[in-house]
């Protein structure tokens, strides 16, 4: 191993210095406000993708770098793109709230930073040692994260079934690797896949390890039976936090779940998607199902997002090129539809919990047209009705599991979808067809912060743009496919 | 496909929808003068920049006219196509024509919110004309959707007391019927493609498209088993649309709740998406399926029509009356494409043209005294052709037009679709007529109960007649029914080489004895090779 072998690591390595010199440099600028670490931050966000972009992409096919643990591939790029992005606008909605709740910026920047080193290990992971230490990185900080406003019950509450829940999790799959590693001899993921194409496998401990290793990925996608964590860490969390988790963690474990499943695991297929079929099923049902009756719109969006988990999954039961392009596709445009729906419950909260209830909404369309037109754009998007991003996203899900022949799993889904509008526009009642003031509603006041505001109307432009003209977004999935050795 | 003046239609279909964001960024909503002028003169532009489509459609040229083709998402063979035929036009004038009416008619009687109200009006007009425009499924598919979301609002913002219910609950239903929807088109989309995997059912293995032009011409290839269920899926689509019973529950709700001009666009386009769909897709596509639904159908439409017709005689609300009178004659509409002949088929089409102008000004005219009296029942009146001598005459025109008066627009449609259900089964034809029977006493009694009599209600004495704007809300409406009554001739001109095509398309299924006339096998041969048709490619 030369020196030059680092060079496509670069990106990873500006990621952990920038990190600590954010953790450092919070402690002399802590006294100034959020503001000025929170834009180091996404500075040194906009220079690693830069670095992506001249040294950390692949240029002739995917190309395995320090000792075969990583990957670079067009596969990983985009996933890193898209935590870049959802980290940076996850920043831009932070900075308004941290300086109101009073908590300082640095630590808080840093985590998110090191939380996407550990992303970025995960979705170029080529190993399952390598896979498995950026999904703990990423873990921990996480954890952190959920339990970052240490003065608030509910926040350490969150934290700590998170964390309990999260390590057993890993545990499993730890599990499950090390069977894996028992009957094929071996933790890299080509290896493992060349080993197991052609040869009808029968062996128990190998489908014991796969299946394991199937739990634990379920239980980082927040799928049903593995969800229970979901709604306690969203509520619990500062929203700004929530708003990261539920976009960037998730879309990166569904980025490891593709290269196990759809890749290294492909020819397994047989064995286990009866599995996921049920698991996206059940998700889809059990998260739409409770959606309904929240009246914390964070909790309501907690289900809202364990309920997309069951969709994207539609993708992997597919196994096909048309499922994973799609579920590339889907995680790009939930984190834009999601993060905007967290971003509108940020600005609403102008003290302690106010805003996290339905009925904060009231009237809002009036008061503030442009941010509950937002709301309602990033409303109809994870419903999934065109014009916006979510129903392209769905699209290309439903089409791939027709294709697939799983149509009762598609029309599982399309019913659900139907289901979800009713509590998705259960805000927009309040928002549109509610009138505040004259029901004597104690009314949310609408903080008024640029840099949410900015994040915002980011999110809602792009939920439209794609929705409109997908074809830019879909060309991007699709180039990712090659990585997967289809 | 002809590509000439594409243009124009992109312009009628997009203007209402540039005109909403003119208002909502360049006038203050304090401004409601403003608002409303803008909203009307748009709505007028666009039905004036729509009258060409009625000189420029050319009987004789290609299928589709007025076509703009461009890739939108070319990796799955997503395209913008838009282009009309015939029926499409009759459907987008009707469509713009009421879309002004909608407009004009609201100025008195929306007074809170007017800015988003009219921005509202003006976007779901472009949801509409894009439907009736779209030649590819998923264009087709948003734009069908993207319809619903304005008319939520429409009806949760200004309408009745239950408005949030009948809201929700109109928004729900359709969007089941349109997502199943979906999942056939994709299921046609794949058997034109690579197949479906897991049930060993291989495609075709052309090029991916969801172009309907196309997939026209792959219909007869279609198996029979997949074609019943990409037609059952269509089917709980377009029947809540329509809606056929059992799905009509929605409708009685939304059309109550709904403001006025709300349920004028209701009844008068809305509802014709369903009956739209059917014409446009499932008889061409799915001609076996089509011909094996037969029974079912029209069993489902001898029941709207009755149960309708029964179910309207016993309300005591004016509104709920209209709106059980609309199942009724869309049961006719139905009963009348599913008897797959040709009169039957024109009948239905003109039919669904004078269910907008009838029904849409049956809603005019109850919305007028509603706003004078806020009140609808019938026991309230009694007696106001004395103090409404222009309205009673109004209303009188428009309610036998509704009953199928000689002279007037119902009787051309409904005899017509009289002898399309007769060639195909006298029993059809039996309970059609007696729809008419019952149409007959629900409406003359409900004339008789509200315009004659004494007028014993003190609240109704100083009741003003029309004034200017409202009699001009439903004048174009009595012109049209007239029009279409005595001369129906440049109607039929402009909707027959789309029955024809239909009927061409949905007769590979059928034994020649059933349809009276001659199709043949030669014609199909000929239209698979015909360069027009095969533009999907």
């Amino acid at each position: 191993m030369s020196l030059a072998d680092f060079v496509p690591f670069l990106p990873e390595i500006f990621l952990a210095v920038a990190g600590l010199a954010v953790l450092l440099l919070g402690i002399p600028m802590g006294s100034r406000g959020s503001r000025p670490i929170i834009a180091i931050s996404i500075g040194a966000l906009a220079a690693t993708a830069v670095l992506i972009f001249l040294v950390g992409r692949p240029t002739a096919g995917p190309q395995l770098i320090l000792g075969d643990m990583l990957v670079i591939d067009q596969f990983a790029v985009f996933f890193k793109v898209l935590v870049l992005i959802a980290s940076a606008l996850a920043l831009l909605m932070a900075s308004g709230y941290l300086d109101r709740a009073g908590y300082s910026s640095g630590e808080f920047a840093a985590l998110i930073l090191f939380a996407d080193l550990g992303m970025f290990v995960m979705v170029s992971g080529a190993n399952l040692a390598s896979l498995y230490v950026g999904l703990e990185l990423m873990a921990l900080s996480v954890y952190v994260l959920v339990g970052y406003f240490k003065l608030e019950v509910k926040s350490n509450e969150g934290a700590v079934k998170y964390f309990v829940l999260g390590a057993a999790s890993s545990a499993v799959l730890l599990y499950g690797i090390s069977l894996i590693y028992g009957t094929t001899g071996s933790l890299d993921l080509e290896t493992i896949r060349s080993s197991l194409t052609g040869v009808p496998h029968q062996n128990v401990l190998l489908m014991l390890g796969i299946v394991l290793v199937a739990f634990g990925m379920l239980f980082k996608v927040a799928a049903v039976p593995f969800h229970v964590w979901t709604p306690d860490a969203y509520e619990g969390a500062p929203t700004p936090v929530t708003a990261f988790i539920s976009v960037a963690p998730k879309a990166v474990a569904f980025a490891m779940f593709l290269r196990l499943f759809a890749g290294t695991f492909a020819s397994e297929v047989d064995h286990w998607w009866m599995l996921l079929w049920i698991a996206s099923a059940a998700t889809m049902i059990y998260g739409n199902v409770a959606a309904l009756t929240q009246d914390n719109v964070k909790r309501m969006l907690a289900y809202s997002s364990i309920a997309h988990a069951g969709y994207a999954l539609m993708g992997l039961v597919a196994a096909s090129d048309n499922g994973t392009w799609a579920v590339l596709m889907y995680m790009g445009v939930y984190t834009f539809m999601n993060l905007g729906a967290f971003g509108f419950v940020i600005l609403l909260e102008s003290k302690g919990y106010a805003g996290e209830r339905i009925e904060d909404f009231a009237g809002l369309a009036r008061r503030h047209p442009a941010a509950a037109a937002g709301m309602l754009i990033f409303m109809l998007g994870l419903a999934g009705i065109p014009p916006t991003a979510g129903f392209m996203g769905k699209l290309y899900l439903w089409a791939a599991t027709v294709e697939a022949g799983y149509v009762v799993l598609a029309v599982i889904s399309v019913i659900m979808s139907a289901v979800s509008l009713y509590y998705y526009f259960r805000s927009v009642v309040q928002m549109y067809l509610k009138d505040g003031e004259a029901e004597g509603e104690a009314a949310a006041q609408m903080l008024n912060d640029r840099w949410t505001g900015t994040a915002i109307a980011v999110c809602a432009v792009l939920t439209l743009v794609i929705g409109l003209w997908p074809a830019p977004l879909v060309g991007w999935a699709k180039s990712g496919l090659s990585a997967l050795g289809f | 496909m002809d590509t000439q003046y594409g243009w124009l239609l992109n312009l009628i279909c997009y203007l209402p929808l540039a005109g909403a964001l003119l208002i909502i960024f360049f006038i203050k909503k304090e401004n409601t003068g403003a608002v409303k002028l803008a909203a009307v003169s748009i709505a007028a532009i666009d039905f004036v920049l729509s009258l060409p489509l009625w000189f420029l459609y050319r009987t004789d040229g290609a299928e589709f006219q007025f076509a703009t083709q461009m890739e939108w998402i070319p990796s799955v063979g997503a395209q913008y196509l838009f282009g009309v035929d015939g029926f499409a036009i009759l459907l987008i004038l009707l469509t713009t024509l009421l879309g002004f009416i909608s407009v004009y008619s609201s100025f008195t009687a929306i007074t809170d919110r007017e800015k988003e109200y009219y921005v509202f009006l003006l976007m779901l007009q472009t949801g509409m004309m894009g439907v009736f425009c779209a030649l590819d499924f998923v264009l087709f598919y948003v734009f069908w959707e993207v319809m619903l979301v304005p008319m939520y609002f429409l009806i949760g913002v200004w309408g009745g007391p239950r408005k949030l219910y009948a809201a929700i609950k109109f928004f729900l239903y359709t969007l089941v019927g349109s997502v199943l929807m979906l999942v056939g088109i994709l299921a046609l989309y794949f058997f034109n493609a690579g197949g479906l995997k897991a049930i060993g059912l291989p495609g075709l293995g052309n090029d991916p498209t969801f172009s309907i032009p196309h997939l026209y011409t792959i219909a007869p290839q279609v198996p029979p088993e997949l074609q019943f269920w990409i037609f059952l899926a269509f089917f709980v689509g377009f029947a809540i649309k329509v809606p056929m019973f059992p799905f009509h529950t929605w409708l009685p709700d939304a059309h109550v709740e709904a403001p006025t001009a709300g349920s004028v666009i209701l009844a008068g386009v809305l509802l014709k998406m369903g009956t739209y769909g059917f014409v446009r897709l499932s008889l061409p596509l799915l001609p076996d399926a089509t011909v094996k639904a037969v029974p079912w159908v029209g069993l489902l439409s001898i029941i709207a029509i009755v149960y309708g017709a029964l179910v309207a005689m016993a309300q005591k609300d004016m509104k709920k009356l209209v709106a059980y009178s609309s199942v009724s004659h869309m049961g006719f509409i139905t009963i009348g494409i599913f008897a797959l002949n040709d009169p039957g088929l024109r009948g239905a089409i003109l039919q669904m043209l004078n269910h907008g102008v009838s029904t849409g000004a049956l809603f005019l005219l109850v919305g007028i005294v509603y706003e004078r009296r806020h009140n609808r029942l019938i026991a309230e009146y009694g007696g106001i052709a004395k103090v409404m001598p222009i309205y009673a005459t109004f209303f009188l025109i428009i309610t036998m037009s509704s009953i199928g008066l000689p002279t007037l627009n119902g009787f051309i449609g409904e005899f017509l679709i009289l002898i399309g259900a007769f060639n195909h089964s006298w029993v059809w034809a039996l309970f059609a007529a007696s729809g008419i029977v019952l149409g007959a006493a629900y409406m003359l009694w409900l004339y008789q109960r509200v315009f004659f009599g004494e007028l014993s209600n003190e609240k109704n004495k100083d009741l003003k007649d029309l004034n200017l704007r409202e009699q001009w809300t439903i004048i174009p409406l009595i012109v049209l029914a007239f029009w279409i009554g005595l001369y129906p001739k440049p109607f039929f001109d402009r909707m027959q080489p789309t029955v024809d095509n239909v009927m061409k398309r949905v007769s590979v299924a059928m034994p020649e004895a059933d349809l009276g006339f001659s199709y043949g096998g030669e014609s199909e041969t000929d239209h698979a090779e015909n360069p027009q048709t095969k533009h999907g490619e």
